[in-house]
């Protein structure tokens, strides 16, 4: 009888959250996906259907390129990272790296994009100094967004996968080796296939950091790059014709669309990886 | 350097081969020298933007050294205000998250486990969901607010949540974005102590239920909290989407500002952002090691 008491009693506790959830996080989904479907008072795509023309779906596509690159570089590059320090024998190092990758993943926003405009921008510290902007060097591109999206994005990816680097067990290497495999063959036939479902993991949570940035975007390139995160803000803070705020809402149910496909393929990976990696 | 790699190794392992191979079971000793590579340009990549930020704001127009950009930061307009403001903000974020998440995660652990997923999907759906469109759904509400409910007590509730002096929008706002990293932390912190044991001690010993939630179960779990607010505060004082977009001036908007006028205030205010955050995590590292080696 306690224990039912205290059941019932138990589930109230969480009440507040859930309440709180379905308010603040649930009326604006929900309103954003009304706007979406209306126009001048009626139902219809024609909003939707707008967010996938001309410069809207230029945007959306660029996200889309943009985030998938970041995340394919900053996934091999951040293993191989990963793997150095795993592999160090100075126990330092690693404190350090991770340490170092735990500040460096939480580094975005304004203050990232000025540290890289100091850095390579038309008058950086490494720009003057070298002489490249004689050499027609400019960060505020595709390509120097995502140098600076690295900059996060690599350490995220080290923060991932060092767990899963320390659950290769080196009786597995030993096995492979008593067998006669190489290195090679190790790492493609024991190595990779247990290290994938969280490699892939990790390259879902770059993609979806890349996808959803703005505040970097804003500070270093302003609209020079088109970004469907840019494009929501110039809808919602009026700088676009009366009348296409919905518009911003479209859109901004295709980049949910897209980030929730990504995501639906990292949660069945999690799992897979966990069974390993115990 | 794939191509450069193994000749490289070979002569070291020709060199140290013969007193340090078979102790180490023979292993080849190749990785050594992809491992420096990768390392020296890791250093380099994450090491010069924060150099070169540094060298930015003490360079003087006439080539000199000053330290002018950081006595700045203090006298700009604005500065204490909108700092105090974000500090305001997150403070409230992490005083009703705490208030929100911790008796949730305890009602999980110890009576309602069915909730649990509810709440893990309530917890994730914020890191799916890009911020961006979240504002954007929070500025149309706000939007159509008065509209709709012009003639009704909601219309006051609409306004003062937009009280520039202090938006509590943007706290309900940053609590939903700091659940998953509060849910997570507690819900690890509740995972290294035995909640059940405890709260069934304290229950037959004649403890309320507040009582044992704030004599026996907070106690334990001081960590934990101290790592969802450092990480809240730490989500608030960097947030610049929703306070741009929906005008209200914080901290990153405040740095953003002045970037046009004062560009070496605007990169001084942001190593020592940087700064900060570091301390903070330090701190919060710090003390999770220290919880471990204790327990």
């Amino acid at each position: 009888m306690h224990d039912s008491r205290t059941r019932s009693k138990s589930r109230w506790a969480a009440a507040p959250l859930l309440v709180f959830a379905v308010i603040v996080f649930g009326v604006p989904m929900l309103v954003l996906l009304g706007g979406t479907f209306t126009k001048e008072g009626t139902l219809s795509t024609a909003n939707l259907t707008e967010s996938l023309q001309g410069a809207y779906l230029t945007a959306l596509l660029g996200s889309v390129k943009i985030s998938a690159l970041v995340a394919v570089l900053g996934g091999v590059l951040g293993t191989f990272l990963a793997q150095a320090v795993v592999t160090s024998r100075f126990r330092a190092l690693r404190e350090a790296v991770l340490t170092a990758s735990g500040v460096l993943a939480n580094f975005g926003g304004v203050p990232l994009a000025f540290a890289w405009i100091a850095t390579l921008g038309n008058s950086g510290v490494v720009t003057t100094t070298l002489g490249l902007g004689q050499h027609g060097w400019s960060l505020y591109n595709f390509w120097g967004l995502t140098l600076v999206y690295l900059y996060f994005s690599i350490p995220l990816q080290v923060l991932t996968v060092v767990p899963a680097l320390d659950g290769l067990r080196p009786q597995w290497r030993e096995a492979a080796q008593n067998n006669g495999a190489s290195t090679w063959q190790f790492w493609r036939y024991v190595g990779i296939p247990v290290l994938t479902p969280a490699l892939l993991g990790g390259v879902v949570l770059l993609f979806g950091g890349a996808f959803s940035a703005y505040a970097t975007a804003q500070a270093m390139v302003g609209s020079t790059v088109p970004l469907v995160t840019l494009k929501i803000a110039d809808a919602l803070t009026g700088n676009v014709l009366i009348g296409h705020e919905n518009v911003a809402l479209a859109l901004s149910l295709d980049m949910i669309v897209v980030a929730g496909l990504v995501m639906a393929v990292y949660l069945p990976l999690q799992r897979r990886s966990a069974r390993w990696l115990r | 350097m794939a191509s450069l790699t193994p000749q490289v190794s070979t002569q070291v392992t020709t060199q140290v081969a013969p007193g340090a191979a078979p102790a180490r079971g023979g292993r080849p000793r190749r990785p050594r020298v992809w491992r420096g590579v990768v390392l020296v340009l890791a250093a380099v990549y994450f090491l010069v933007p924060l150099i070169a930020s540094f060298v930015f704001t003490v360079k003087a127009p006439d080539q000199g050294f000053s330290l002018d950009a950081y006595g700045q930061i203090f006298s700009a307009e604005s500065f204490g205000g909108s700092l105090l403001l974000s500090l305001g903000l997150g403070l409230a974020t992490i005083v009703l998250v705490l208030l929100l998440t911790l008796p949730a995660v305890v009602a999980v652990r110890l009576g309602a486990p069915r909730l649990r997923p509810v709440l893990e999907v309530v917890c994730t759906l914020p890191l799916v969901v890009p911020p961006i469109t979240f504002v954007a759904g929070i500025s149309t509400v706000l939007r159509w607010g008065p509209d709709y409910l012009a003639s009704t007590p909601f219309y006051q509730t609409i306004i003062a949540l937009q009280n520039p002096g202090f938006p509590v929008v943007l706290v309900l706002a940053y609590v939903v974005l700091a659940l998953p990293f509060a849910y997570r932390s507690l819900d690890a912190g509740l995972g290294a102590i035995d909640v059940r044991t405890l709260s069934e001690a304290a229950r037959n010993l004649g403890a309320s239920w507040p009582h044992v939630l704030l004599r026996v179960i907070i106690p334990n779990m001081r960590s934990a909290m101290a790592s969802a607010s450092f990480l809240t505060l730490a989500l608030v004082l960097g947030e610049f989407t929703t306070a741009r977009l929906l005008s209200f001036e914080t901290f990153p908007n405040w740095i953003y500002r002045i970037s046009g006028s004062q560009a070496q205030v605007s990169v001084a205010v942001s190593v020592f952002s940087l700064l900060i955050t570091w301390l903070l995590l330090l701190a919060l590292s710090s003390a999770g090691a220290r919880q471990r080696s204790g327990s």
